[in-house]
């Protein structure tokens, strides 16, 4: 339940001993190399699609129709520049709008479901057995059932084409995944922390803050983890609720362009298709850790 | 435990009334809470009701909702797109999910030992399931499954002419159903940790005993894994049942070759943000909410049947 914390780094790789007896060492090996085949085989099977379009993006447009393999003939950048500025905006506009949004729900998820989260690890209120499973629900409850009378909301208070409905909800802790990520984490944490802390005179903010938010590291990453890579990636809600140019974020830019502009500028297209990828990808290198454990930790007792 | 767990443990759970700081808790849990029930209030719970109403109602957004009873529910019997699309989500869903799951634990038993290579084969087979829902990747699939795309490319190097995948009406939703499968990463990673979890003296016993490796796969792994495929079944089932982008940039929003890719929420976007018939989409988004939780609770149901808890 809370190898988030406890368990070193390299569990995962941990060798775990083979069941095979010792005479079929010979046997084994050509099973590991034949594991090994398969295993690569797929692998590139997975990344051929990604690999195919980075080095289509520096084909010409034609080359793309053309060749399946993955070093290019010729060597063109110019799908990037003619990319870049093939909106009404430059791409940078859109990747800035985008990481407005992210930066905003990153900074109001890890504040509020910390909050949220340490009021059911910690704190005895009424009801709580109760509040507690509605925040389990509505992780399960589908966006599109809320989204109209949001939009009604946000229409009322003339937040369309801003970017307030896509961040304040999560500074109202509307996540609620991420509350139950961290009430997983905080349970993990001894008790006794608290209770020397109470017994020194620190309230819940200092525990809060001087205790839990310390400790909690890991979890905090997993949350901004997962809030960047999903709030980017996200495609419905800033459909809906960004409809002007000038609001557009990456992915509803991406759309515009691929609806505008048609085949004939798959090589310009699939530059901003790996411009967009990119923020994933690095925090994907150097968040793996995180990311890894995190999910590891949702499924697991 | 995760979620799942947690919520059908939840009765088993005291409630802590009677505990004497329990009145300072009760104006500190404000304090803490108080984000989210404001969030509940006016983001999901408020809204949620707010749809159920709307759902009984004629609404453009322009002019106030006219009650008009259940009217909403009984067109949906006789909208030819809106049982098109259920056939849609239900072919996806009830495809994608059984097979995204056998290869994300097939894969997972591949890389359950302390193999070689093991942290860069679970990097490489997981980057798809993180990169699967953006629109650059469902822009990439329009091209690749495209009359001239790579797909096709490739089949004529062995001199096979193919279709245009995506633009023909039978295989468009197969090359979608491709595209949730490529994302397996993420379950696999569960089946991993799952895999991890299970005690090593059980092997040890069963081959003392002189068990196969393959009884040891069916009597140790396979039980002790239930658990866990049941919680990426449930997860990966209401995951699948709302997807929208993939197919919306796929069909340019349309949801064609001939409605074939018209999943329920693409039609749920039409209806209500297309054709600004909000009253009808409230509607529909309330037969996804129940659809989601009859499935979900008939899984629970069913699980008594197959899934093992070891305690």
């Amino acid at each position: 339940m809370t190898d988030l914390q406890e368990r070193p780094d390299t569990a995962l790789d941990t060798p775990k001993p083979d069941h095979v007896g010792v005479e079929s060492r010979g046997h084994s090996r050509a099973r590991s190399l034949l594991k090994h085949l398969v295993l690569i085989a797929l692998g590139v099977v997975m990344l051929y699609p990604l690999l195919w379009m980075l080095s289509s993006s520096i084909k010409p447009n034609d080359a793309i129709f053309r060749e399946p393999g993955l070093i290019p003939n010729q060597f063109d950048f110019s799908n990037y520049t003619v990319g870049w500025d093939a909106l009404l905006h430059p791409f940078s506009h859109y990747l800035l709008n985008s990481a407005i949004i992210v930066l905003g729900s990153v900074l109001g998820n890890l504040i509020s479901c910390a909050l949220a989260a340490y009021a059911f690890a910690r704190l005895n209120f009424r009801l709580k057995p109760l509040w507690f499973a509605i925040m389990l629900i509505t992780i399960m409850l589908p966006i599109h059932v809320v989204i109209v009378p949001q939009y009604v909301l946000f229409s009322e208070l003339g937040w369309i084409n801003t970017f307030l409905p896509l961040v304040v909800p999560k500074f109202l802790a509307t996540d609620s995944f991420f509350i139950f990520l961290m009430v997983q984490f905080f349970r993990g944490i001894p008790k006794e922390l608290d209770e020397a802390a109470r017994l020194d005179g620190a309230g819940h903010l200092r525990i809060f803050f001087q205790i839990m938010i310390p400790l909690s590291l890991p979890a905090l990453a997993t949350t901004a983890i997962f809030t960047f890579i999903w709030t980017w990636n996200d495609f419905f809600s800033q459909l809906i609720f960004l409809t002007n140019p000038d609001k557009y974020t990456v992915p509803v830019a991406l759309r515009t362009f691929v609806d505008s502009t048609g085949a004939s500028s798959w090589g310009s297209l699939f530059a901003m298709s790996i411009v967009s990828l990119i923020p994933v990808f690095l925090v994907f290198l150097f968040g793996q850790k995180y990311l890894v454990k995190g999910i590891a930790t949702t499924g697991i007792k | 435990m995760s979620a799942l767990s947690e919520l059908s443990t939840l009765r088993k759970q005291k409630g802590g009334a009677n505990s004497p700081t329990e009145k300072a808790d009760g104006r500190w849990s404000l304090f803490f809470l108080g984000p989210w029930y404001i969030g509940l209030i006016l983001i999901t719970a408020g809204p949620l009701l707010a749809s159920l109403y709307l759902s009984f109602t004629d609404y453009d957004l322009l002019t106030d909702p006219q009650f008009i009873g259940v009217e909403n529910y009984t067109q949906m019997f006789s909208d030819p797109r809106l049982i098109k699309s259920l056939q849609v989500t239900a072919i996806y869903v009830f495809v994608s999910v059984p097979l995204q799951l056998a290869a994300a634990l097939g894969l997972a038993l591949l890389l359950d030992r302390g193999m070689r290579g093991l942290a860069l084969y679970r990097s490489a087979f997981y980057l798809p399931s993180l990169l699967g829902g953006s629109v650059a990747i469902a822009i990439l699939w329009r091209q690749i499954f495209g009359t001239t795309g790579l797909i096709n490319q490739v089949l004529s190097i062995f001199g096979i002419e193919g279709q245009g995948w995506v633009s023909h009406p039978d295989y468009a939703l197969s090359t979608l159903i491709v595209l949730n499968v490529w994302t397996f990463g993420a379950p696999m990673i569960i089946f991993l940790a799952g895999l991890r979890q299970i005690p090593e003296m059980y092997y040890e016993a069963a081959s003392i005993d002189g068990a196969t490796r393959l009884r040891q796969f069916w009597s140790i792994t396979i039980p002790m894994l239930t658990p866990i495929i049941f919680f990426n079944l449930v997860l990966q089932l209401i995951g699948a049942m709302q997807t929208f982008t993939q197919a919306f940039v796929v069909s340019g929003g349309s949801g064609g070759p001939a409605d074939s890719t018209l999943f329920f929420t693409l039609y749920l976007y039409q209806q209500g943000f297309a054709s600004l018939n909000m009253g009808y989409a409230s509607a529909m988004a309330w037969l996804l909410l129940i659809l989601t939780a009859v499935l979900t609770a008939l899984n629970f149901l069913l699980s008594k049947y197959w899934v093992f808890y070891n305690d």
